[in-house]
Parts: structure tokens; C-alpha cells; sequence
């Protein structure tokens, strides 16, 4: 089969969205993070963290909704601990953020373990399901291409808009941008530059751990250990790549999750040409890419990394 | 909250930071032990015997520190330049690849000569690969976390396709491993019925080494300087990017140089579970070290400790042995809040 | 030279003194950093409808005072009180929300956004799910047609210039309803006819019943705005009168202590061309070039100053002879010698000291030690590193001698230079260049933010150095400091140099036109065109 018609099967379309969700969630929360000054290279593992969260609770008898808040829950406590320690104290960021995933990575697999000591297979939950609201049905293509995804997909597309219109529609928005810009503007204003950061970073980092529990909840039914596999990292790239704008975020998962498709589609049909190593490792080499072409263009938030500290001379 | 840097810091609060870090992570740990249903001090116990209280529970653990202290010099001396190198983990399989490839068979030599040759190759293979990150950070500013973290999935990968692919060991029953290195090129034992290793020895030479580099050279002294201030570097004349490139082919030697040991030391052939995290860790251990060369020699200790310990507490009672993971990580949490503390003092009013 | 003449404002200021409540005060306010006192027990009120100048050296502790009445800093003891009200400490909201607004020395503004978004930020509640961008918009340009502080509010500030930028940081303070206004050193940045709209601008305030206090070391601006003036020296109020009732002498007395010290002048000698840019051209990513078609001469024994408003290319030509920028057009050629591929390590080579204006950050590695600091041009020299090893015994000798000769107060050479003060940082750099027997010598703001004795010091070994036969290339924003010191002084503007004027005898208004971009020239005497080769 030629390698164009995937572009015009519903199909593709549909695997290109449902990959994309986590990145989009995760992207977004990364996004938010970093606008307001923060580097979170925590993402990583309270992706991991929001995944375990999520499949525990609803595993343990909670229903699904509750299971997302519950995991987003989680995500806004690492995200708070990331916050204390780089915003309130001034840590570095990098250093902080992989203390943060390697914690939160960690201690998922012990909670898991400890809670389920004897699976030997990863039990099963009863994931969310793909959506067929009546009307979705009677748009041609879009519609197509909606109807096979699951609400939490719904809920990365929505939480770009919402996103983006916080952003740049609301005061909270906008000290959050001019935050990660020159806190001492927002200081001499007469806000608080660590309250609006650590909220930034809470709710960036609840996000995450929403698209962290996308993969438990509805792209799978199981937790694997090292399940998240990069993605966050992923995100990061993909942050540069978007400028920090909410819009081009999705814009940027969905190329990525369309090559993923690609290479997914090209390995099934080459067969054994070219081991499956090699595609395996194209979203990483993707990311590397983006990062490199961006690199020239990449107007990051100025305060990006460097902590404010009230009264510094 | 308010936060004052303090005017001086005395050489035993320097000292005190990370036996603070030390401590809380020893609380956490005991925290997660109660939650578990079992008593912290019985876990300590076991802990502590199963990694020191015999021959063999501390050759394992001088076993278990040797990458430790090698990836954790990697990370010591990259960071101090301010060069955040994440991909610890791709060079130490990076060194473990050249090695396989150079150790089992295309070159007959002596040991003497076959050891120093593959630590050699492997470390430039490590270097090499820190490389390409490096330039991209001093010619296209991007961020080399990102890359060097992403990188470490690629290796991985490469490694995976190398064992269940070309270099397969048709002898080892369809394992995926490949084919063991000669036996010049095993490192020798150096205590009887134990697996411990010239390695060992090899890494402590590795630490002295780095510590005499970075205190009394030119090249130390312009990496210190480029990690302070790269602008009062640049501006003084050094030529930051030449220094940044040196730091990368040292950290990445370093590295990779672990997973040489760990291949000819310990496995003798490539796998995949060659390293459980060893250039993660070397992050832990070199922070816990606060950056300093032979300080790196005992937090690794002490991470190997955690590391052996919990493995054998975790065959003894039933707790997960990833709590040897959640230590580390408050470890290096911990370490960072002690360091601050150190230099800043927190008023409260 | 600011501002109207006294008698043609409106309203008799001087009468309203002490009959009124003063609307601010400050009592017993003591703050310390560290060791240094930067306030101890500062008392001080604003009247009503008044004008006051904080006045004081670089250091006295001007900017740490406003700053603690802003709630930038909270003060170890001691009270502020507003419109009769208790200020809670470490509020820059309280102080906001009882009137008090404040124009910052480094504007508190974000480059990549709008005027409008600086100005509202902060004025809405953050749970609020909406912008009322019409309405904020409404009321701005009101309160530029009251005020005429005019500036477009959709464009970004990074396109704005530093004046316009400084209006936006007026408005900031307008738009939330401030009664009382403080300026930090807000001439710093300007031309003097830009400094003369400011005052009159702040004039037109005062008279609508705001009530403002400016910091500023210069005392020509205390005499021709001010009513009333505060002495602050060491961070104590050490002088206070009605500004109509002093004089400028009596002030500078105050700042001072005591009698300023003086620098010894040696003649002047004429000496050979040992620096010459021809034509250099650097460009940024803006639209106008950094440095455009600059032209300089140096000779030997001379110190050549450079005058100018910050902002139109000073840096770039620091950064230039630093070696740290590359120029993309032009050339740079030092004794005879034509300087192909700039850098640090080649200027060095060819004989030019370097002292930057940025101390911590591009000077000294603020974290390493006096010694390795001092070693950080040296240490690769055959006396002090073989093979790659250095000699840390010949390099702490020598840090030893140096650490002597300059006189630099630190416990040891093994002391961070972290925790030195600032006229010892200077030292130290300045230590570091003229070990080398530079011929040339740059220095950039070299006496910013030192009092008066390390100034003095700074000066007197710019001038020995200038003796011994170097030139000397001075850039200051402070052009007291260039008449005091220069030979000769270009003035900059957009990127190029104004034709060399003497120093002495210059005529300042003129020097002021030609750094607002005026082609006339400085000096009908010397006869040049004011633009060189342009």
C-alpha cells in the first residue's frame, strides 16, 4: 500500500489523536510551568506517578472521573514540592526536577508494589470507553475521527482552549505570563511572584499527571512499570518547539503523534527491513530535531530558570 | 519567609549538609518501612547487615559502588562545569558497547595491554557520544538535558537491536546477550569467591585522578572558572566553548569507563540489564558528594549500602525493593535543601 | 540646568511646610545587610503637595530606604506610616493599596509585552475570568492627556525607548491611583532636556496635589527642582533643610563628610596614536545598528571619556575592545597592528586591559577566591603553569604582592570574592589589568556604586596609568566624573562618536544637546562638525 494513503484513512487519523493525548496533556502542563519561570523536569515522572494514581483508584473500586482527579491530585502535590523547593528556596531547577521524577517514579513502583505484591500479571481495570455522542456521528471526517477517541481525549483538546484563554483572557493569565518574563515587575505591582509560580506549577503539574493517567485509563487498561517511557522528556522538546504558545503545542503533538503513526504503519508493512528498534527510537530522534530547528527561533520566557528572590541585592 | 546568605560557612557545616541529606532520607525510608507493616529498625538491621555484615555483603557492595563512583565522578565533573550531562546512563552502555565490540575477539593482546585498551577505547565512545549534545549546547544553545536524556533512549534502544539482533549469542540459548568478552579482557578478581573486581581500584585511581585534575591544572582551573561564570570566563579569555567540549569528552570517558567495568568486572557480556539506573544514580551520588571528586568515593559507598542493602532486606521481609530508589531520590532532594542551607539562612517573621 | 526657575511655578511650596500633617513617614527605619548598615535610624516625612530630593553618594543608602517603604525589603526596625496609617512591612501591595507608587532605576517592566498589559497587570483580581481591556485602555489615555505622558499603550516595550519606558513606569504608578511618588535616580537614563520634561512633568503632578520624593547624587537637580532636601550618608539622614535655604556647596559638603579628596593632575603630554576603530559597524537584530560607522582615536598618555546616554552603544564599544563582540564592519587597529580575529584572549595579547562595568557578573567569578580571581589572565603563563600544571605557590605569591600594592581589604587571598565590598572588587580588577602593563585601557562605570574614597582611588590610578604612558578609553554616564578626570570626550549617540572635544572648558549644555542627538557642536572653539565621518 502506498504511503500516502494512510493520510485518508480515518484510521491513522484516529491512532494520531489517541497518541497524542498525553503529549498534549503533558505539553500543556509543562507549558504552563515554564511561562511562569519554571523549568519541570519533574514531568517525567508525575506522568509515571499520575498513571499509577489513576489505574490504583479506580482499581481499588473508585470510578473513572475520580480516578483523573484523583491522579491530578497527586500531580499538583509533586508539583507543589517542585514549587517549594525551586520557587520558595531557589533550587536549581534541573537538579530539583530530576529529584522530583526520580521520587515520584520510585515511589509509584514501590506503592505499586507494595499494594499488589503478588500480581504476577498487571491486573485489569475497565478503561474509559470511546465516545458516540449522537450528533459527533453526523460530521463527516472530524467526526470520523472523534467518535473512536475516549473522553479524556476530549478533555486534552478542550483543555487547549481553556488553556490558552487563561493564558492570554485573563488577569491570572497574564501575571502568570509576566511572571516567567521579569518577576519584578509582578513583585513591584503588588503581587506575589511565589504564590502565582507555585500555583503554575501545581496546576501545570496536575495536567501531566492527567495525561500520565491517559495511558492507564484509556490507552490501556494495566500498569506497567516504566510505562511513561520518555514521554515527558518528550514534551519538554516539545515546549520549545511550540514557542510556549498553547496553540502550536497541539499543533506540534499532533505532527509528532502523526509521525509516530507513520513509522508505526511503515513497520507493520515493511515487515523485517529495518529492525523495530530503529522506529522505536524515531520520537526520540524527532524531539532531538525539533529542538535543534528551534533552536535559532526559541524566544524563551526570559526569567525562564532563574529564581526570584524578594529583597535580593 | 525570608531567605539572607550567610557571610561565611564553616568547614563542618560544609560537612554536616550531607549527613542532613543522609538523615532525612533515613526517616522517609523508615516512614515507607511502617507503612509496609514492618519495623523500621528491624528493616535498618537487615539493611545494614546485608550490605556490610560479611565478607560477602561488603564485597557486594564495594562490587555495586565501583560505576557508582565512576558515573558519579561523570556527573561531578560535568556539573561542575555547569554542563547538566543527564545521559550518564547511554555512555555507560555507550563504553559497554565499544568494549564488547573491541573485547571479544578482532584484537588478540595480553590482559595488561587488553585492559587499559578497552577502558581507553570505551571511554572515547562515551565521550563521543556526549559530544554531539555538548555542541548543540555551545553552538545552537540547546538545552543539553533534553538531549542528553533523550539520547539515553536511543542508546538503550541500540543496545536492545545489538542483542537480539547482529550480535546475538547464538550460544546463550536464546537469551538476549551477546557473545562474552575474551578472557584477556576480563578484569581479575581481586578477593577470593567474591565478585569483586580490579575495577574497585581502578575507579578509586579514577577519583584521586579527577581530584588532582581539577585542583592543580590548567584545564581543572578553567573548568571551575567556566562552571562559576562562564561570562567572567569568556571575558578573562578563556575559551569557554574548547573547555565545555573537554568537560563533555572527560564526563562522557567517565561514563562510559563504568560500563566497561561493570562489563568486564562483573557480567562479561553485553545485556540489557547491565545497568539497573547506574548513570541516574551517578546524579545522586555526585550531588550527594556536593561536586567534590573524592567525596564522590563515599556517597557512592553509601548509595551502594542502600542499594545492596534493600535488595537483601527485601528477600528477607516482604517489602519492594524499589524503596532503594525512593531513598536515593529523597537522597538527592534532601542534599539539595542541606547545600542550600548552608549558604542561606531562612528567617521566619 | 533642570527644570523651570522656582518663582514661575505655581503655588507657594514653601509655605505649606508644617502646618500640614506630612502625608509619609518614616521612623527609626534601621536596615542591615550582612555587616554593611545600609539604614540606621532614618527619620524622615513628606509634606503635602511637596517636592523632595533624597540626596547622597552611590551607597548611602537612598535606594534601600524607598525600597523598604515600597516593601521591597522588610526593615529590621522601625515604622512607616502613610496618610496617618501604620504601612504593614514587605508589601509592595499595601503600599499600592494606601497610594504609594514607585518608578524603578531598572524599570519593572516585561519586554515582550504591551504598555496596556504592564500597566494592568495587578489591577483586576486573579480569580476574575475576564480582562476589562476597554475600560483600562479608556482611563490610560486619560491619564496621559492629563499628565501628557504620551506613549501608544498596544506597543510592546521592547520597542519603546528608555524615556517612553519611563513614562510607562509613571503611568504604572498613576493608573493606581498613587498620591505619593517616588523616583529612583530617574535622570540617570536620560539626556538633560529629557531630565528638564521629567521635572516639569513632575511639576505639573505636585501642583494637582501628589506629593513626590526623587533619589539623586546630582546636585544641580536638588537645587533647580527640589523644595526640600534630605542628606543621607552611611544610610543616616545627615543633613536636612528647605532646598531656597542651602546651597550646593553646603550640600556636597553633607553628602561627603568631608572635603572630597583630591586627585593629583599630572601635565599633559602629547603622545602616539596607540588605538584606532575606523568605521566599525555592529549590528544587532534590530533594525539600527549597535555601532555604527564608529570612529576613535587614542593616543598615549591621554584618558579619552566617552559621554552619552545609556543605551545608545556604550556597551557594545566596552564589549568591543573586550574582544567579546566581533565587528561586522570596520577595523580595529592597535599599535600599527591590525586586530583580525577579536577576542578576549586576543586583546589581551595586544596590550588592552579590560575593566568592565558589571563586576560580579563579567569581572570576577564571584564564587572563586581573591587569588584565582586575580590568576584568572595569568594563569597560563610560563611562570605560573608548567605543562598544564599550575604553580599555585608563584600565583598566591604574587595575589599576596597585588592584594598589598592595591591595597585590597580581604581576610586572606583564599577568600571568596563573593564576600568583598564593592570598591574592593574594584580594586582587585583593577589590580588584575595593571599588573599586565596594559597601553591601552578600557574602563566602563569604573566608579559606579563606590563612595567617595574608592572613587577617588579608582581616578587616581586611571590617572597614574595615563602618566605612565597607556591610553586610557573612559566610559561614564557621569558627566561630572569625565569632566573631572578626560583629557579629551566623544559623546556617543545611536551607535556613533561625536568629534573629540577638550575637557577642559567644555560647555556642558552643549555636550547635553549633543547626547540627545543634536548636531551642534560642544565647542564653537574647536571648530570640528559634531558627527565624525558619518
Amino acid at each position: 500500500m502506498d504511503i500516502l494513503s494512510f493520510f485518508l484513512e480515518t484510521g491513522f487519523w484516529m491512532a494520531t489523536l489517541r497518541m497524542a493525548t498525553p503529549l498534549i496533556l503533558g505539553t500543556l502542563g509543562e507549558l504552563i510551568c515554564e511561562r511562569a519561570g519554571v523549568l519541570n523536569l519533574g514531568i517525567e515522572g508525575i506522568m509515571a506517578a499520575g498513571c499509577m494514581a489513576g489505574w490504583t483508584w479506580v482499581y481499588m473500586g473508585g470510578d473513572l472521573w475520580t480516578g483523573v482527579l484523583f491522579a491530578a491530585f497527586i500531580g499538583a502535590l509533586f508539583g507543589l514540592l517542585h514549587a517549594l523547593f525551586t520557587v520558595h528556596l531557589g533550587l536549581s531547577q534541573h537538579v530539583t526536577g530530576l529529584g522530583i521524577t526520580m521520587l515520584a517514579a520510585s515511589l509509584s513502583s514501590f506503592v505499586f508494589r507494595m499494594l499488589l505484591p503478588s500480581a504476577t500479571t498487571p491486573p485489569k481495570i475497565v478503561p474509559f470507553q470511546p465516545l458516540a455522542p449522537p450528533l459527533l456521528a453526523d460530521i463527516p471526517v472530524l467526526g470520523q475521527i472523534l467518535i473512536g477517541q475516549t473522553a479524556l481525549t476530549m478533555v486534552a483538546l478542550a483543555a487547549v482552549a481553556v488553556v490558552s484563554y487563561v493564558l492570554y483572557r485573563t488577569p491570572a493569565g497574564l501575571a502568570v505570563r509576566m511572571a516567567g518574563e521579569n518577576p519584578m515587575a509582578v513583585e513591584a505591582q503588588g503581587l506575589s511572584v511565589f504564590a502565582i509560580r507555585t500555583w503554575a506549577v501545581m496546576a501545570g503539574s496536575a495536567l501531566m499527571a492527567v495525561g500520565g493517567a491517559f495511558l492507564t485509563m484509556s490507552a490501556f487498561d494495566a500498569y506497567y512499570i516504566g510505562m511513561v517511557n520518555g514521554r515527558g522528556w518528550i514534551c519538554i522538546a516539545l515546549v520549545v518547539f511550540a514557542s510556549w504558545k498553547p496553540g502550536k503545542a497541539l499543533l506540534g503533538c499532533l505532527l509528532f503523534a502523526a509521525f509516530d503513526a507513520i513509522q508505526m504503519r511503515v513497520q507493520q508493512q515493511s515487515g523485517m527491513l529495518i529492525p523495530y528498534q530503529f522506529y522505536l527510537m524515531m520520537p526520540y530522534v524527532f524531539s532531538i530535531i525539533a529542538l535543534i530547528v528551534m533552536s535559532r527561533r526559541a524566544a524563551y520566557p526570559k526569567a525562564l530558570l532563574i529564581p526570584f528572590r524578594k529583597g535580593e541585592r | 519567609m525570608r531567605i539572607e546568605p550567610r557571610e561565611s560557612v564553616s568547614l563542618a557545616m560544609k560537612g554536616i549538609a550531607p549527613l542532613m541529606a543522609v538523615g532525612t532520607a533515613m526517616l522517609v525510608c523508615s516512614a515507607l518501612l511502617v507503612w509496609a507493616g514492618a519495623s523500621p529498625t528491624q528493616g535498618w538491621v537487615l539493611m545494614i547487615s546485608g550490605a556490610l555484615g560479611s565478607k560477602f555483603a561488603l564485597s557486594e557492595t564495594l562490587t555495586r559502588a565501583t560505576p557508582l563512583i565512576l558515573t558519579g565522578l561523570a556527573a561531578a565533573v560535568a556539573f561542575r562545569a555547569k554542563l547538566w550531562n543527564i545521559g550518564g546512563e547511554g555512555q555507560f552502555y555507550m563504553g559497554a558497547v565499544v568494549a564488547t565490540w573491541l573485547g571479544t575477539g578482532p584484537f588478540a593482546m595480553p590482559p595488561y595491554l587488553m585492559i587499559p585498551y578497552l577502558f581507553l577505547a570505551g571511554a572515547m565512545g562515551g565521550g563521543l557520544l556526549l559530544l554531539l549534545p555538548t555542541l548543540l549546547k555551545t553552538r545552537l544553545q540547546v538545552d543539553e538535558v533534553v538531549t542528553t536524556l533523550l539520547l539515553n533512549f536511543i542508546v538503550i534502544l541500540f543496545v536492545n537491536w545489538l542483542v537480539f539482533g547482529p550480535w546475538k549469542d547464538p550460544m546463550a540459548m536464546g537469551w538476549p546477550q551477546a557473545a562474552p568478552v575474551v578472557d584477556q579482557a576480563l578484569l581479575p578478581q581481586v578477593l577470593d569467591k567474591t565478585r569483586l573486581h580490579l575495577g574497585f581500584f581502578i575507579a578509586l585511581f579514577c577519583a584521586v585522578g579527577v581530584w588532582w585534575f581539577m585542583r592543580a591544572t590548567t584545564w581543572g582551573f578553567e573548568i571551575r572558572a567556566v562552571g562559576a561564570s562562564p561570562r567572567a570566563s569568556a571575558f578573562a579569555g578563556m575559551p569557554v566553548a574548547a573547555v565545555t567540549v573537554r568537560t563533555a569528552l572527560l564526563s562522557g570517558g567517565l561514563a562510559a569507563m563504568a560500563g566497561v567495568a561493570e562489563l568486564c568486572g562483573v557480567k562479561g557480556y553485553l545485556t540489557l540489564d547491565l545497568s539497573p539506573g547506574f548513570g541516574y544514580s551517578g546524579i545522586v551520588v555526585a550531588m550527594l558528594a556536593a561536586l567534590h571528586p573524592l567525596g564522590v568515593v563515599a556517597s557512592a559507598l553509601f548509595v551502594a549500602v542502600i542499594q545492596i542493602g534493600a535488595d537483601s532486606m527485601s528477600r528477607s521481609i516482604n517489602i519492594s525493593s524499589y524503596i532503594a530508589d525512593v531513598t536515593t531520590a529523597v537522597c538527592l532532594l534532601a542534599v539539595l535543601v542541606a547545600m542550600f542551607l548552608t549558604r542561606y539562612r531562612i528567617r521566619w517573621r | 540646568m533642570t527644570g523651570p526657575p522656582r518663582a514661575m511655578r505655581g503655588g507657594p511650596s514653601c509655605d505649606r511646610d508644617s502646618m500640614t500633617e506630612p502625608v509619609l513617614k518614616l521612623s527609626g527605619v534601621t536596615k542591615a545587610f550582612g555587616p554593611v548598615m545600609a539604614n540606621e535610624n532614618v527619620t524622615l516625612e513628606l509634606r503635602p503637595g511637596e517636592m523632595l530630593a533624597l540626596l547622597g553618594e552611590n551607597g548611602a543608602g537612598k535606594t534601600t530606604l524607598m525600597s523598604i517603604l515600597f516593601g521591597h525589603y522588610v526593615a529590621d526596625s522601625g515604622e512607616v506610616e502613610v496618610f496617618g496609617r501604620a504601612l504593614p512591612a514587605g508589601s509592595p501591595r499595601a503600599a499600592l493599596a494606601a497610594g504609594v507608587g514607585m518608578v524603578h532605576q531598572h524599570f519593572t517592566l516585561a519586554d515582550n509585552m504591551t504598555v496596556l498589559d504592564n500597566v494592568m497587570l495587578g489591577t483586576e483580581s486573579l480569580l476574575s475570568p475576564t480582562r476589562d481591556t476597554g475600560a483600562a485602555l479608556t482611563r490610560l489615555t486619560g491619564l496621559m492627556e492629563r499628565f501628557g505622558l504620551r506613549v501608544n499603550p498596544r506597543a510592546m516595550i521592547r520597542s519603546l525607548s528608555v524615556g517612553e519606558r519611563q513614562r510607562v513606569e509613571i503611568l504604572k504608578a498613576l493608573y493606581r491611583d498613587a498620591r505619593i511618588l517616588i523616583l529612583d535616580e530617574p535622570t540617570a537614563v536620560l539626556t538633560p532636556q529629557e531630565a528638564q520634561h521629567l521635572f516639569a512633568t513632575l511639576h505639573q503632578m505636585v501642583d494637582q496635589g501628589l506629593s513626590v520624593i526623587f533619589i539623586t547624587h546630582k546636585l544641580r537637580e536638588v537645587m533647580a527642582a527640589s523644595d526640600r532636601c534630605v542628606v543621607l550618608r552611611h544610610g543616616r539622614v545627615v543633613f536636612e533643610a528647605a532646598t531656597a535655604e542651602t546651597s550646593a556647596g553646603e550640600l556636597a559638603r553633607a553628602m561627603v563628610g568631608s572635603d572630597i579628596p583630591r586627585t593629583s593632575r599630572p601635565e599633559p603630554r602629547q603622545g602616539k596614536e596607540i588605538l584606532y576603530l575606523d568605521a566599525i559597524t555592529v549590528r544587532g537584530r534590530g533594525a539600527t545598528p549597535l555601532l555604527d560607522g564608529l570612529n576613535l582615536n587614542l593616543r598615549s598618555h591621554e584618558i579619552l571619556g566617552i559621554a552619552g546616554v545609556s543605551g545608545n552603544g556604550q556597551a557594545q564599544l566596552a564589549d568591543l575592545l573586550s574582544g567579546l563582540i566581533v565587528p561586522d564592519d570596520g577595523q580595529m587597529v592597535i599599535h600599527g597592528k591590525r586586530v583580525h580575529a577579536p577576542s578576549p584572549a586576543a586583546m589581551l595579547a595586544h596590550g588592552v586591559g579590560r575593566v568592565p562595568d558589571d563586576r560580579t557578573g563579567t569581572g570576577l567569578v564571584a564564587d572563586m577566591t581573591v587569588l584565582e580571581n586575580l590568576s584568572t589572565e595569568v594563569y597560563r603563563l610560563p611562570a605560573f603553569a608548567r605543562r598544564g600544571i599550575m604553580n599555585f605557590k608563584a600565583l598566591a605569591s604574587r595575589a599576596r604582592q597585588l592584594v598589598q600594592a592595591f591595597d585590597i581589604r580581604c581576610p586572606s587571598v583564599d577568600t571568596p570574592v563573593r564576600t568583598l565590598s564593592g570598591g574592593n572588587m574594584q580594586k582587585l580588577i583593577l589590580a588584575r589589568v595593571l599588573s599586565g602593563a596594559p597601553s591601552v585601557i578600557l574602563v566602563n562605570q569604573p566608579t559606579w556604586g563606590l563612595d567617595v574614597g574608592a572613587t577617588a582611588y579608582v581616578h587616581q590610578q586611571l590617572l597614574d596609568a595615563a602618566a605612565r604612558g597607556a591610553g586610557v578609553v573612559l566610559i561614564s554616564e557621569d558627566l561630572d566624573e569625565l569632566l573631572q578626570v578626560a583629557d579629551r570626550i566623544q559623546v556617543m549617540y545611536q551607535g556613533s562618536l561625536s568629534a573629540p572635544v577638550p575637557a577642559a572648558g567644555v560647555d556642558r549644555a552643549g555636550l547635553g544637546l549633543l547626547m540627545s542627538g543634536s548636531h551642534a557642536s560642544p565647542n564653537a572653539a574647536t571648530g570640528t562638525t559634531a558627527r565624525s565621518a558619518a
